[in-house]
Protein backbone atom coordinates (compact mmCIF):
# COMPACT_ATOMS: atom_id res chain seq x y z
CA UNK A 1 0.00 0.00 0.00
CA UNK A 2 2.83 2.34 0.91
CA UNK A 3 4.66 1.74 -2.33
CA UNK A 4 1.51 2.26 -4.38
CA UNK A 5 0.78 5.44 -2.48
CA UNK A 6 4.31 6.66 -2.99
CA UNK A 7 4.16 5.87 -6.68
CA UNK A 8 0.83 7.64 -7.05
CA UNK A 9 2.15 10.67 -5.24
CA UNK A 10 5.18 11.28 -7.38
CA UNK A 11 3.18 10.42 -10.46
CA UNK A 12 0.71 13.09 -9.48
CA UNK A 13 3.70 15.37 -9.34
CA UNK A 14 4.46 14.72 -12.98
CA UNK A 15 0.85 15.29 -13.92
CA UNK A 16 1.39 18.84 -12.70
CA UNK A 17 4.28 19.22 -15.14
CA UNK A 18 2.35 17.59 -17.95
CA UNK A 19 -0.61 19.94 -17.45
CA UNK A 20 1.60 22.97 -17.86
CA UNK A 21 3.10 21.64 -21.06
CA UNK A 22 -0.32 20.75 -22.37
CA UNK A 23 -1.30 24.35 -21.98
CA UNK A 24 1.89 26.22 -22.90
CA UNK A 25 3.64 23.82 -25.23
CA UNK A 26 7.16 24.60 -24.18
CA UNK A 27 9.16 26.34 -21.50
CA UNK A 28 11.84 28.74 -22.76
CA UNK A 29 12.70 26.49 -25.65
CA UNK A 30 12.58 23.20 -23.80
CA UNK A 31 9.90 20.64 -24.57
CA UNK A 32 8.27 17.98 -22.41
CA UNK A 33 10.54 15.01 -23.26
CA UNK A 34 13.59 17.11 -22.40
CA UNK A 35 12.05 18.15 -19.10
CA UNK A 36 11.16 14.51 -18.51
CA UNK A 37 14.87 13.72 -18.78
CA UNK A 38 15.71 16.24 -16.06
CA UNK A 39 12.74 15.10 -14.03
CA UNK A 40 13.54 11.40 -14.23
CA UNK A 41 17.20 11.85 -13.37
CA UNK A 42 16.72 14.04 -10.33
CA UNK A 43 13.89 12.00 -8.89
CA UNK A 44 15.84 8.77 -9.21
CA UNK A 45 18.83 10.35 -7.51
CA UNK A 46 16.70 11.70 -4.71
CA UNK A 47 14.81 8.43 -4.27
CA UNK A 48 18.01 6.50 -3.69
CA UNK A 49 19.33 9.13 -1.31
CA UNK A 50 16.03 9.22 0.56
CA UNK A 51 15.94 5.47 0.93
CA UNK A 52 19.41 5.30 2.36
CA UNK A 53 19.85 8.43 4.33
CA UNK A 54 16.67 8.94 6.29
CA UNK A 55 18.62 7.80 9.27
CA UNK A 56 20.22 11.21 9.24
CA UNK A 57 16.81 12.77 9.20
CA UNK A 58 15.89 11.33 12.57
CA UNK A 59 19.36 12.16 13.77
CA UNK A 60 18.29 15.11 15.85
CA UNK A 61 16.06 12.95 18.01
CA UNK A 62 18.92 10.54 18.58
CA UNK A 63 21.11 13.35 19.77
CA UNK A 64 18.38 14.59 22.05
CA UNK A 65 17.66 11.24 23.65
CA UNK A 66 21.28 10.32 23.96
CA UNK A 67 20.91 7.28 21.77
CA UNK A 68 23.66 8.69 19.64
CA UNK A 69 26.10 7.71 22.35
CA UNK A 70 25.15 4.08 21.89
CA UNK A 71 25.81 4.29 18.19
CA UNK A 72 29.18 5.91 18.77
CA UNK A 73 30.18 3.03 21.01
CA UNK A 74 29.58 0.41 18.36
CA UNK A 75 32.66 -0.87 16.61
CA UNK A 76 31.36 -0.16 13.12
CA UNK A 77 31.44 2.72 10.72
CA UNK A 78 29.33 5.53 12.08
CA UNK A 79 27.97 6.73 8.77
CA UNK A 80 27.03 3.25 7.59
CA UNK A 81 25.08 2.63 10.76
CA UNK A 82 23.01 5.72 10.41
CA UNK A 83 22.31 4.99 6.78
CA UNK A 84 21.26 1.46 7.55
CA UNK A 85 18.94 2.45 10.37
CA UNK A 86 16.11 3.69 8.31
CA UNK A 87 16.43 2.07 4.94
CA UNK A 88 12.98 2.30 3.55
CA UNK A 89 11.93 0.14 0.70
CA UNK A 90 8.82 2.14 0.18
CA UNK A 91 10.81 4.88 -1.45
CA UNK A 92 10.73 2.52 -4.42
CA UNK A 93 7.66 4.49 -5.48
CA UNK A 94 9.53 7.66 -6.33
CA UNK A 95 12.35 5.70 -7.90
CA UNK A 96 10.07 3.69 -10.15
CA UNK A 97 8.23 6.76 -11.26
CA UNK A 98 11.46 8.58 -11.99
CA UNK A 99 12.64 5.58 -13.93
CA UNK A 100 9.49 5.34 -16.01
CA UNK A 101 9.58 9.06 -16.78
CA UNK A 102 13.24 8.78 -17.73
CA UNK A 103 12.59 5.85 -20.05
CA UNK A 104 9.74 7.70 -21.68
CA UNK A 105 12.02 10.70 -22.12
CA UNK A 106 14.71 8.65 -23.82
CA UNK A 107 12.16 7.00 -26.07
CA UNK A 108 10.50 10.24 -27.14
CA UNK A 109 13.73 12.11 -27.67
CA UNK A 110 14.63 9.68 -30.43
CA UNK A 111 18.10 9.91 -29.13
CA UNK A 112 20.83 7.69 -30.34
CA UNK A 113 21.13 5.81 -27.10
CA UNK A 114 24.79 5.06 -27.08
CA UNK A 115 26.40 3.12 -24.27
CA UNK A 116 28.34 6.19 -23.28
CA UNK A 117 25.17 8.23 -22.86
CA UNK A 118 23.58 5.61 -20.66
CA UNK A 119 26.74 5.56 -18.54
CA UNK A 120 26.58 9.33 -18.32
CA UNK A 121 23.02 9.18 -17.06
CA UNK A 122 23.89 6.52 -14.50
CA UNK A 123 26.90 8.43 -13.28
CA UNK A 124 24.99 11.67 -12.99
CA UNK A 125 22.22 9.93 -11.04
CA UNK A 126 24.88 8.56 -8.71
CA UNK A 127 26.41 12.01 -8.43
CA UNK A 128 23.00 13.37 -7.56
CA UNK A 129 22.51 10.67 -4.95
CA UNK A 130 25.78 11.63 -3.32
CA UNK A 131 24.79 15.27 -3.38
CA UNK A 132 21.49 14.63 -1.62
CA UNK A 133 23.06 12.30 0.92
CA UNK A 134 25.60 15.03 1.56
CA UNK A 135 22.75 17.42 2.22
CA UNK A 136 21.12 14.97 4.63
CA UNK A 137 24.46 14.60 6.41
CA UNK A 138 24.71 18.37 6.74
CA UNK A 139 21.20 18.43 8.13
CA UNK A 140 22.18 15.94 10.78
CA UNK A 141 25.32 17.89 11.56
CA UNK A 142 23.30 21.04 12.15
CA UNK A 143 21.52 19.21 14.93
CA UNK A 144 24.77 19.13 16.88
CA UNK A 145 24.47 22.83 17.35
CA UNK A 146 20.76 23.39 17.50
CA UNK A 147 19.32 20.00 18.44
CA UNK A 148 16.57 20.57 15.90
CA UNK A 149 16.83 19.20 12.42
CA UNK A 150 16.57 22.36 10.49
CA UNK A 151 13.79 22.67 8.03
CA UNK A 152 16.07 24.98 6.13
CA UNK A 153 17.86 21.98 4.67
CA UNK A 154 14.52 20.53 3.64
CA UNK A 155 14.10 23.59 1.51
CA UNK A 156 17.17 22.61 -0.45
CA UNK A 157 16.46 18.89 -0.65
CA UNK A 158 12.75 18.77 -1.47
CA UNK A 159 12.90 22.23 -2.92
CA UNK A 160 16.00 21.22 -4.81
CA UNK A 161 14.18 18.38 -6.50
CA UNK A 162 11.45 20.75 -7.64
CA UNK A 163 14.03 23.22 -8.85
CA UNK A 164 16.16 20.73 -10.73
CA UNK A 165 13.12 19.27 -12.48
CA UNK A 166 13.53 22.16 -14.87
CA UNK A 167 16.76 23.24 -16.56
CA UNK A 168 18.42 25.97 -14.56
CA UNK A 169 18.36 28.27 -17.56
CA UNK A 170 14.75 29.17 -16.85
CA UNK A 171 15.64 30.76 -13.54
CA UNK A 172 17.07 34.17 -12.85
CA UNK A 173 20.82 34.48 -12.95
CA UNK A 174 21.42 34.85 -9.23
CA UNK A 175 19.21 31.86 -8.45
CA UNK A 176 20.94 29.81 -11.10
CA UNK A 177 24.39 30.63 -9.77
CA UNK A 178 23.43 29.44 -6.29
CA UNK A 179 22.44 26.07 -7.63
CA UNK A 180 25.55 25.71 -9.73
CA UNK A 181 28.16 26.82 -7.24
CA UNK A 182 26.76 26.52 -3.73
CA UNK A 183 24.39 23.56 -3.83
CA UNK A 184 25.57 22.10 -7.13
CA UNK A 185 22.29 20.61 -8.30
CA UNK A 186 22.95 21.80 -11.82
CA UNK A 187 26.23 19.90 -11.90
CA UNK A 188 24.56 16.57 -11.29
CA UNK A 189 21.52 17.19 -13.42
CA UNK A 190 21.59 20.01 -15.93
CA UNK A 191 25.12 19.78 -17.29
CA UNK A 192 25.21 16.01 -17.74
CA UNK A 193 21.79 16.19 -19.37
CA UNK A 194 23.25 18.65 -21.84
CA UNK A 195 25.72 15.94 -22.74
CA UNK A 196 22.92 13.46 -23.27
CA UNK A 197 20.79 15.84 -25.28
CA UNK A 198 23.66 17.04 -27.42
CA UNK A 199 22.21 20.51 -27.27
CA UNK A 200 24.27 23.65 -27.35
CA UNK A 201 24.22 24.97 -23.85
CA UNK A 202 22.67 28.44 -23.57
CA UNK A 203 25.06 29.03 -20.70
CA UNK A 204 28.07 28.47 -22.95
CA UNK A 205 29.74 25.89 -20.78
CA UNK A 206 32.75 23.99 -22.08
CA UNK A 207 32.09 20.77 -23.99
CA UNK A 208 33.84 18.53 -21.52
CA UNK A 209 31.74 19.73 -18.57
CA UNK A 210 28.88 17.20 -18.88
CA UNK A 211 31.28 14.35 -18.44
CA UNK A 212 33.04 15.75 -15.40
CA UNK A 213 30.37 17.59 -13.44
CA UNK A 214 28.68 14.61 -11.72
CA UNK A 215 31.89 14.26 -9.76
CA UNK A 216 31.01 17.56 -8.08
CA UNK A 217 28.19 15.70 -6.35
CA UNK A 218 30.66 13.26 -4.87
CA UNK A 219 32.98 16.09 -3.86
CA UNK A 220 30.08 17.77 -2.11
CA UNK A 221 29.36 14.58 -0.21
CA UNK A 222 32.96 14.24 0.91
CA UNK A 223 32.98 17.83 2.11
CA UNK A 224 29.74 17.25 4.00
CA UNK A 225 31.28 14.21 5.65
CA UNK A 226 34.21 16.28 6.84
CA UNK A 227 31.84 18.77 8.41
CA UNK A 228 29.99 15.90 10.05
CA UNK A 229 33.17 14.39 11.44
CA UNK A 230 34.13 17.79 12.77
CA UNK A 231 30.77 17.94 14.51
CA UNK A 232 31.19 14.48 16.00
CA UNK A 233 34.60 15.35 17.39
CA UNK A 234 33.20 18.31 19.22
CA UNK A 235 30.10 16.45 20.28
CA UNK A 236 28.96 17.01 23.79
CA UNK A 237 26.34 14.55 24.80
CA UNK A 238 23.07 15.95 26.17
CA UNK A 239 23.69 13.43 28.82
CA UNK A 240 22.06 10.63 30.76
CA UNK B 1 -21.58 24.45 22.83
CA UNK B 2 -19.37 26.24 25.32
CA UNK B 3 -17.31 23.08 25.64
CA UNK B 4 -16.58 23.11 21.94
CA UNK B 5 -15.58 26.74 21.95
CA UNK B 6 -13.15 26.18 24.77
CA UNK B 7 -11.67 23.16 23.00
CA UNK B 8 -11.03 25.30 19.97
CA UNK B 9 -9.65 28.14 22.08
CA UNK B 10 -7.26 25.95 24.05
CA UNK B 11 -5.90 24.13 21.05
CA UNK B 12 -5.61 27.37 19.12
CA UNK B 13 -3.66 29.01 21.94
CA UNK B 14 -1.35 26.04 22.05
CA UNK B 15 -0.67 25.99 18.32
CA UNK B 16 -0.07 29.73 18.16
CA UNK B 17 2.94 29.18 20.40
CA UNK B 18 4.85 27.38 17.66
CA UNK B 19 6.45 30.50 16.29
CA UNK B 20 9.84 29.06 15.41
CA UNK B 21 8.22 26.31 13.40
CA UNK B 22 6.10 28.97 11.75
CA UNK B 23 9.15 30.94 10.69
CA UNK B 24 10.69 27.84 9.19
CA UNK B 25 7.39 27.12 7.49
CA UNK B 26 7.20 30.63 6.08
CA UNK B 27 10.69 30.33 4.59
CA UNK B 28 9.91 26.95 3.06
CA UNK B 29 6.65 28.10 1.57
CA UNK B 30 8.22 31.27 0.31
CA UNK B 31 10.87 29.28 -1.50
CA UNK B 32 8.40 26.81 -2.99
CA UNK B 33 6.13 29.64 -4.03
CA UNK B 34 9.03 31.50 -5.55
CA UNK B 35 10.18 28.48 -7.54
CA UNK B 36 6.66 27.89 -8.82
CA UNK B 37 6.32 31.56 -9.73
CA UNK B 38 9.59 31.47 -11.67
CA UNK B 39 8.56 28.32 -13.51
CA UNK B 40 5.19 29.85 -14.39
CA UNK B 41 6.94 33.03 -15.54
CA UNK B 42 9.07 30.95 -17.90
CA UNK B 43 6.02 29.13 -19.22
CA UNK B 44 4.05 32.32 -19.82
CA UNK B 45 7.03 33.82 -21.58
CA UNK B 46 7.11 30.87 -23.94
CA UNK B 47 3.63 31.15 -25.35
CA UNK B 48 1.62 33.95 -26.94
CA UNK B 49 -1.72 32.20 -26.75
CA UNK B 50 -4.44 33.69 -24.56
CA UNK B 51 -4.66 31.88 -21.25
CA UNK B 52 -7.65 31.44 -18.91
CA UNK B 53 -5.80 33.54 -16.36
CA UNK B 54 -3.35 36.34 -16.89
CA UNK B 55 0.23 35.97 -15.67
CA UNK B 56 -0.30 38.37 -12.77
CA UNK B 57 -3.40 36.48 -11.70
CA UNK B 58 -1.56 33.17 -11.78
CA UNK B 59 1.25 34.57 -9.66
CA UNK B 60 -1.28 35.85 -7.13
CA UNK B 61 -2.99 32.47 -7.17
CA UNK B 62 0.29 30.72 -6.39
CA UNK B 63 1.23 33.08 -3.56
CA UNK B 64 -2.11 33.02 -1.80
CA UNK B 65 -2.41 29.25 -2.07
CA UNK B 66 1.05 28.96 -0.52
CA UNK B 67 0.08 31.38 2.23
CA UNK B 68 -2.98 29.30 3.06
CA UNK B 69 -1.21 25.95 2.85
CA UNK B 70 -1.86 25.40 6.55
CA UNK B 71 -5.56 25.41 5.84
CA UNK B 72 -5.31 22.57 3.37
CA UNK B 73 -6.29 19.16 4.77
CA UNK B 74 -2.98 17.63 4.00
CA UNK B 75 -2.34 16.06 7.37
CA UNK B 76 -4.21 14.77 10.34
CA UNK B 77 -3.92 15.50 14.02
CA UNK B 78 -0.81 13.65 15.14
CA UNK B 79 -1.96 13.61 18.73
CA UNK B 80 -5.13 11.84 17.73
CA UNK B 81 -3.10 9.30 15.79
CA UNK B 82 -0.95 8.78 18.88
CA UNK B 83 -4.03 8.29 20.97
CA UNK B 84 -5.43 5.72 18.62
CA UNK B 85 -2.29 3.67 18.21
CA UNK B 86 -1.55 3.71 21.93
CA UNK B 87 -5.12 2.93 22.89
CA UNK B 88 -5.58 6.10 24.89
CA UNK B 89 -8.50 6.87 22.67
CA UNK B 90 -10.46 4.86 25.22
CA UNK B 91 -10.17 7.80 27.61
CA UNK B 92 -11.66 10.06 24.99
CA UNK B 93 -14.68 7.81 24.80
CA UNK B 94 -15.38 8.37 28.46
CA UNK B 95 -15.82 12.08 27.98
CA UNK B 96 -19.36 13.48 27.89
CA UNK B 97 -18.97 15.07 24.47
CA UNK B 98 -19.45 13.64 21.06
CA UNK B 99 -16.09 12.39 19.82
CA UNK B 100 -16.57 13.52 16.24
CA UNK B 101 -17.40 17.05 17.32
CA UNK B 102 -14.48 17.07 19.69
CA UNK B 103 -12.07 16.11 16.96
CA UNK B 104 -13.69 18.55 14.57
CA UNK B 105 -12.97 21.39 16.98
CA UNK B 106 -9.36 20.27 17.22
CA UNK B 107 -9.19 20.24 13.43
CA UNK B 108 -10.63 23.73 13.35
CA UNK B 109 -7.84 25.02 15.57
CA UNK B 110 -5.27 23.02 13.64
CA UNK B 111 -6.37 24.56 10.39
CA UNK B 112 -6.51 28.14 11.62
CA UNK B 113 -3.64 28.77 14.04
CA UNK B 114 -0.67 27.72 11.89
CA UNK B 115 -2.28 29.36 8.86
CA UNK B 116 -2.64 32.71 10.58
CA UNK B 117 0.99 32.61 11.69
CA UNK B 118 2.18 31.96 8.18
CA UNK B 119 -0.33 33.70 5.97
CA UNK B 120 0.03 37.18 7.39
CA UNK B 121 3.80 37.53 6.93
CA UNK B 122 3.64 35.88 3.51
CA UNK B 123 0.89 38.24 2.41
CA UNK B 124 2.86 41.24 3.55
CA UNK B 125 6.07 40.17 1.88
CA UNK B 126 4.59 39.07 -1.43
CA UNK B 127 2.18 41.98 -1.70
CA UNK B 128 4.59 44.79 -0.87
CA UNK B 129 8.18 43.64 -1.01
CA UNK B 130 8.58 41.72 -4.22
CA UNK B 131 9.48 43.16 -7.62
CA UNK B 132 6.50 43.70 -9.90
CA UNK B 133 7.32 40.64 -11.92
CA UNK B 134 6.82 38.27 -9.00
CA UNK B 135 4.47 40.09 -6.69
CA UNK B 136 0.95 39.33 -5.57
CA UNK B 137 -1.93 41.52 -6.70
CA UNK B 138 -4.53 43.03 -4.38
CA UNK B 139 -8.10 41.74 -4.66
CA UNK B 140 -10.03 42.67 -7.74
CA UNK B 141 -12.61 44.80 -5.93
CA UNK B 142 -14.14 45.28 -2.52
CA UNK B 143 -16.98 42.97 -3.43
CA UNK B 144 -14.51 40.37 -4.62
CA UNK B 145 -12.67 40.69 -1.34
CA UNK B 146 -15.86 40.12 0.61
CA UNK B 147 -16.77 37.14 -1.53
CA UNK B 148 -13.31 35.77 -1.00
CA UNK B 149 -13.69 35.96 2.77
CA UNK B 150 -16.95 34.04 2.60
CA UNK B 151 -15.67 31.22 0.42
CA UNK B 152 -12.52 31.00 2.50
CA UNK B 153 -14.68 30.28 5.52
CA UNK B 154 -16.45 27.65 3.44
CA UNK B 155 -13.09 26.22 2.46
CA UNK B 156 -12.07 26.11 6.11
CA UNK B 157 -15.12 24.08 7.12
CA UNK B 158 -14.61 21.74 4.19
CA UNK B 159 -10.98 21.32 5.15
CA UNK B 160 -11.92 20.46 8.74
CA UNK B 161 -14.35 17.84 7.50
CA UNK B 162 -11.68 16.22 5.35
CA UNK B 163 -9.06 16.46 8.09
CA UNK B 164 -11.44 14.77 10.48
CA UNK B 165 -12.12 11.99 8.01
CA UNK B 166 -8.41 11.48 7.84
CA UNK B 167 -8.20 11.28 11.63
CA UNK B 168 -11.02 8.76 11.73
CA UNK B 169 -9.39 6.59 9.10
CA UNK B 170 -6.57 6.08 11.59
CA UNK B 171 -8.88 3.76 13.46
CA UNK B 172 -8.37 1.22 10.71
CA UNK B 173 -4.70 1.34 9.93
CA UNK B 174 -1.73 0.62 12.10
CA UNK B 175 0.76 3.16 10.87
CA UNK B 176 -1.51 5.00 8.50
CA UNK B 177 1.40 5.67 6.25
CA UNK B 178 -0.35 4.82 3.01
CA UNK B 179 -3.17 7.28 3.52
CA UNK B 180 -0.80 9.76 5.08
CA UNK B 181 1.06 9.93 1.81
CA UNK B 182 -1.82 9.64 -0.60
CA UNK B 183 -4.11 12.24 0.88
CA UNK B 184 -1.80 15.26 0.58
CA UNK B 185 -0.92 14.34 -2.98
CA UNK B 186 -4.56 14.04 -4.04
CA UNK B 187 -5.52 17.19 -2.18
CA UNK B 188 -2.64 19.20 -3.59
CA UNK B 189 -3.30 18.41 -7.20
CA UNK B 190 -7.08 18.65 -7.22
CA UNK B 191 -7.36 21.75 -5.10
CA UNK B 192 -5.14 23.80 -7.37
CA UNK B 193 -2.09 23.95 -5.11
CA UNK B 194 0.29 22.20 -7.51
CA UNK B 195 -1.00 23.87 -10.64
CA UNK B 196 -3.85 26.41 -10.67
CA UNK B 197 -6.97 24.62 -11.79
CA UNK B 198 -7.87 27.04 -14.59
CA UNK B 199 -4.65 25.96 -16.32
CA UNK B 200 -5.74 22.36 -16.50
CA UNK B 201 -7.00 21.10 -19.86
CA UNK B 202 -10.54 22.13 -20.73
CA UNK B 203 -11.86 18.60 -20.73
CA UNK B 204 -10.82 18.18 -17.10
CA UNK B 205 -12.57 21.31 -15.86
CA UNK B 206 -16.01 19.76 -15.21
CA UNK B 207 -14.46 16.91 -13.21
CA UNK B 208 -12.34 19.29 -11.19
CA UNK B 209 -15.33 21.49 -10.54
CA UNK B 210 -17.40 18.67 -9.08
CA UNK B 211 -14.72 17.21 -6.83
CA UNK B 212 -14.73 18.66 -3.32
CA UNK B 213 -11.08 19.71 -3.45
CA UNK B 214 -11.60 22.62 -5.80
CA UNK B 215 -13.56 24.27 -3.01
CA UNK B 216 -10.44 24.34 -0.88
CA UNK B 217 -8.17 26.58 -2.90
CA UNK B 218 -9.49 27.18 -6.38
CA UNK B 219 -12.87 28.59 -5.42
CA UNK B 220 -11.48 31.22 -3.02
CA UNK B 221 -8.87 32.15 -5.61
CA UNK B 222 -11.34 32.69 -8.40
CA UNK B 223 -13.30 35.13 -6.27
CA UNK B 224 -10.26 37.00 -5.04
CA UNK B 225 -9.04 37.49 -8.58
CA UNK B 226 -12.44 38.47 -9.85
CA UNK B 227 -12.24 35.55 -12.23
CA UNK B 228 -15.79 34.82 -11.09
CA UNK B 229 -18.11 37.71 -10.33
CA UNK B 230 -18.95 38.10 -6.62
CA UNK B 231 -22.62 37.90 -7.53
CA UNK B 232 -22.25 34.26 -8.57
CA UNK B 233 -21.15 33.23 -5.13
CA UNK B 234 -24.18 31.10 -4.28
CA UNK B 235 -23.49 28.00 -6.44
CA UNK B 236 -19.94 27.85 -5.12
CA UNK B 237 -20.90 28.27 -1.50
CA UNK B 238 -23.48 25.59 -2.10
CA UNK B 239 -20.87 23.25 -3.56
CA UNK B 240 -18.65 23.74 -0.53
CA UNK B 241 -21.57 23.36 1.85
CA UNK B 242 -22.91 20.19 0.28
CA UNK B 243 -19.54 18.49 0.29
CA UNK B 244 -18.84 19.60 3.85
CA UNK B 245 -22.23 18.29 4.92
CA UNK B 246 -21.78 14.96 3.14
CA UNK B 247 -18.27 14.47 4.49
CA UNK B 248 -19.34 15.33 8.04
CA UNK B 249 -22.21 12.83 7.85
CA UNK B 250 -19.89 10.21 6.45
CA UNK B 251 -17.36 10.98 9.16
CA UNK B 252 -19.92 10.58 11.90
CA UNK B 253 -21.08 7.29 10.49
CA UNK B 254 -17.51 6.09 10.05
CA UNK B 255 -16.48 6.98 13.57
CA UNK B 256 -19.31 4.99 15.12
CA UNK B 257 -18.34 2.00 12.98
CA UNK B 258 -14.70 2.43 13.83
CA UNK B 259 -15.18 2.71 17.55
CA UNK B 260 -17.20 -0.47 17.66
CA UNK B 261 -14.23 -2.43 16.43
CA UNK B 262 -11.58 -0.76 18.52
CA UNK B 263 -9.87 -3.23 20.79
CA UNK B 264 -8.25 -1.63 23.75
CA UNK B 265 -5.34 -3.71 24.84
CA UNK B 266 -4.94 -4.23 28.41
CA UNK B 267 -3.68 -2.46 31.46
Amino acid sequence: MMAIAHFAITFIDFIGVWVLFDRFGAIKGWNLPEIALFYGMIHMAFAIAEAGARGFDTFDSKVRTGEFDRILLRPRSLVLQIIGQEFQLMRIGRFTQGFIVLCWAMWSLNNSLSFIKVMLIIISILGGTFLFIGLFVLQATLSFWSVQSLEVVNMVTYGGVEIAQFPVTIYDSWFRKFFIFVVPLACVNYFPAMGVLNKTDPLNSPAWLPWVSPIIGIVFFILALQVFKFGVRHYKSTGS
Amino acid sequence: MRAYISIVKLRFMLLIQYRVAAIAGICTQFLFGFVRVMVIAAFYASSTAIQPMSYGQTVTYIWISQAFLGMLPWNGDSEIQEMISSGNVAYELCRPIDLYNHWFCRAFAQRTAPTLLRAIPLFIVTLFFLPEKYSMQPPNSLASFGAWILVTIGALMLSCAITNLFNISMLWTISGDGIKRLLPAVVMIFSGMTVPLPLFPTWMQPILRILPFSGLVDTPMRFYLGNIKPSSIMPFLFHQFIWTFVLILYGKWLISRGLKRVEVQGG
